[in-house]
């Protein structure tokens, strides 16, 4: 394929990520409200004078912390075992990476939350969230490779949805960090890298699931709010 | 104290409260009874604000609950049929509600000590590790400790032995006054020495209020 070694081993780790983080994510995050909801714990815990807005933006960031914390850890252990085998670190890459998480992590917190404040129950909370993350997963650059210039979907439209999935978003950006040569990029996100320069793709890789995430936390919010609680 | 007008709550077809009107006043201790499915739990949720009614109203002291929940919530005391399983430890659900309620960690421990439970002993205990009864002496001990002007028990002593009834009848005849006890029961006999009005419904609405 072209690339061995570190690359290889990068790549397997980024892939990884983009699985599992947004899983876990939506996994221990989509029954926050829906399971206190169920188990009553919400009934007991509101029956205090907090406001809705501390309680849910209190959760999310419990929750942030929760998510992120480990997978900040990971990265913080990488630096210092690169540091203590002599290698040279390469801080802007540590610090971009470190952000596109950050922001791959909120975009799935908030989707979470916006899940979780309207389902009456858990387990339609996780068949959702199950179901958010395959799609997405199916509309990273193979899917639309294999499904979509097959079909011959109009190259906008491919380049739209790629652009809108905070998965493909941070494959191509991350892969773009390490090694923006790599052929397993799929064409999408060459087609994307040649339209902008990486610098700019890597902000917009940042802020937009950043912004989805809010997007989401704040319909969430809107809708537990107007809800009936319990 | 608590006037509720022409309240109606439907869950889908479901009609869970029908045209309720009622006031619950000062100094008045309720036995708030009926069948399962009568309405006695959704007319207590909407008391706390939790429901958003189909039609009329419920107000705390002239306030809306859901509009004003934070100033609504610091009247009133609420302990739940079931204890639900928090994961906090007991210290960390006493700073809970010492934060949020203003109540005094001292003030529930001498409560818990009251209720026989030795909170020291179990302070970084999750609370959903203690067994059925010793987590509604805590909610029990929460409740008296908040001081507040309503106090609202969904059978409160499904999990306490008898001597654990005994105080806690003990605490709240010692602070009864110038309050609204509403109890959700289905067995009267158990709190009929406390209450001095019966409110029975059935089908979503009021359909017998007696007082003594």
């Amino acid at each position: 394929m072209g690339f061995s070694g570190l690359s290889r081993l990068l790549l397997m780790y980024i892939q990884i990520t983009i699985v599992i983080l947004p899983i876990f994510i939506l996994i221990t995050t989509v029954r926050s409200i829906s399971g206190d909801r169920d188990n009553h714990i919400l009934e007991y815990m509101l029956s205090f004078p907090i406001s809705l807005k501390q309680y849910y933006w209190g959760k999310i960031i419990g929750r942030f912390i929760t998510v992120y914390l480990p997978v900040l850890f990971a990265m913080v252990v990488a630096i210092v075992y690169g540091a203590v085998k002599g290698a040279l670190i390469p801080w802007n890459i540590f610090f971009l990476y470190t952000g596109l998480l950050f922001a791959l992590s909120s975009a799935f917190l908030g989707i979470a939350f916006f899940i979780s404040s309207f389902v009456k129950s858990s387990e339609v909370a996780l068949g959702i969230a199950f179901f958010v993350w395959i799609v997405l997963l199916a509309f990273i650059d193979i899917a639309l490779i294999s499904l979509m210039m097959q079909q011959r979907f109009n190259e906008e439209l491919i380049l739209i949805i790629a652009m809108l999935n905070p998965m493909e978003i941070f494959r191509v950006a991350a892969i773009s960090l390490f090694d923006p040569e790599l052929t397993v990029m799929g064409p999408v996100a060459f087609y994307i890298l040649d339209s902008m320069s990486q610098g700019v793709f890597v902000f917009i890789s940042i802020a937009y699931p950043l912004g989805v995430g809010l997007i989401f936390a704040f319909l969430g919010f809107k809708i537990f709010k107007n809800k009936d609680l319990v | 104290m608590i006037k509720i007008s022409n309240l109606t709550k439907k869950f889908g077809a479901h009609i869970s409260l029908d045209n309720v009107n009622c006031e619950l006043n000062k100094n008045e201790s309720i036995a708030l009874m009926g069948a399962n499915g009568a309405g006695k739990t959704t007319l207590i949720r909407s008391i706390l604000g939790y429901y958003h009614p189909d039609g009329g109203e419920v107000l705390i002291n002239g306030v809306n609950p859901i509009k004003n929940r934070m100033q609504v919530l610091q009247e009133i005391s609420f302990v739940p049929q079931l204890p639900p399983p928090i994961k906090l430890s007991l210290y960390e659900l006493m700073q809970y509600i010492s934060i949020s309620a203003k109540v005094d960690k001292e003030l529930i421990e001498h409560y818990a000590n009251e209720m026989k439970l030795d909170i020291k002993e179990n302070m970084h205990k999750s609370f959903f590790k203690l067994s059925g009864g010793m987590k509604q002496k805590m909610l029990i001990a929460i409740s008296l400790a908040k001081n507040s002007s309503i106090i609202i028990y969904d059978e409160p002593t499904a999990n306490l032995d008898p001597k654990a009834r005994d105080d806690f009848y003990r605490l709240l005849k010692q602070n009864e006054e110038e309050k609204v006890l509403l109890f959700v029961t289905h067995r009267l006999e158990e709190v009929k020495d406390l209450v001095n009005r019966q409110i029975y419904m059935d089908l979503g609405k009021v359909v017998w209020d007696e007082k003594a």
